[in-house]
């Protein structure tokens, strides 16, 4: 099953990539190299894919998929206007440090997702992702540090959306 | 009209491609220097790509573009990522005036 939704993902991009879509007619012969090669990948790499294939027939999770693409998107555009106003200010307004937040994620493709967004959030980077869920984030301006969880809003936005596309 | 538009996000990504670069020379600790060459190189890259795709139309060069931007997407948080857990566990010290730090404080503690 994992091997053949794999399958189908390669031969997207292998389309992407090749466009056989000619204005002459469509290219069959470099669909049909795509679509041998998609089975060998298929094959190969199935069992390091994914391991619960059943979730990709929901179509609950491809609406929130969408919605995660916006979100993103939004924090992503917040993030690099966000990192630019602090560059080219002149008295460089950062207040940099290393934080500690608690994930509620438990799959860990999941949580490397998660690790991965908040690359694009405002001024945060992970630095270490620990055994028991903890996340240590570099945060380029914290606030205030005598709250528990100075950043932790940070990674609710992304977790609530992760939590229902992943798990 | 779209040509113009395809033109104008390319101009805006090259200023934010110089804008990270600028902020990786201001910038004191490697850290911060990751976060400026991270969010806005990726978006200036991005607003490149874009902007060839909308001057490319629907042709295999957008769907190149396409891939590109996705790729790069997936890859430049994960190479931060590797970058900074490396730097900090091989011994690159924050900036003096950093105001916290827990993973000293847990790796002491452990």
């Amino acid at each position: 099953m994992r091997k053949i939704i794999l399958a189908l993902f390669s031969l997207i991009v292998w389309v992407l990539l090749v466009w056989p879509f000619t204005p002459w007619g469509f290219d069959y012969q470099s669909f049909l190299v795509g679509i041998i090669v998609s089975i060998f990948v298929g094959i190969l790499f199935g069992d390091v894919f994914t391991e619960s294939p059943h979730k990709f027939f929901e179509p609950k999770r491809y609406m929130w998929f969408i919605c995660f693409v916006f979100v993103f998107f939004w924090e992503f555009l917040h993030a690099s206007f966000d990192f630019a106003y602090r560059v080219l200010h002149p008295e460089l307004p950062i207040n940099p440090g290393i934080i500690k937040v608690k994930t509620n994620l438990k799959k860990e493709f999941a949580i490397g997702i998660l690790a991965n967004c908040i690359g694009f959030a405002p001024g945060a980077v992970t630095v270490e992702v620990s055994e028991d869920n903890y996340l240590y984030i570099h945060m380029a301006f914290i606030r205030h540090i005598g709250a528990e969880e100075p950043g932790a809003y940070v990674i609710r936005r992304f977790e609530r959306i992760l939590k229902r596309i992943f798990e | 009209m779209r040509e113009n538009i395809g033109f104008a996000l390319m101009c805006f990504g090259v200023i934010f491609d110089a804008v990270g670069c600028v902020g990786l020379i201001r910038l004191p600790d490697l850290y911060n220097r990751l976060q400026a060459s991270l969010k806005c190189v990726a978006m200036g890259t991005s607003l490149i790509l874009l902007g060839t795709m909308v001057i490319a139309g629907l042709s295999p060069l957008s769907a190149k573009a396409f891939l590109c931007l996705l790729f790069i997407l997936i890859i430049s948080p994960t190479t931060e990522h590797a970058l900074a857990r490396a730097s900090y566990i091989g011994g690159v010290k924050l900036w003096k005036k950093s105001v916290v730090d827990k993973f000293k404080e847990d790796i002491d503690k452990s």
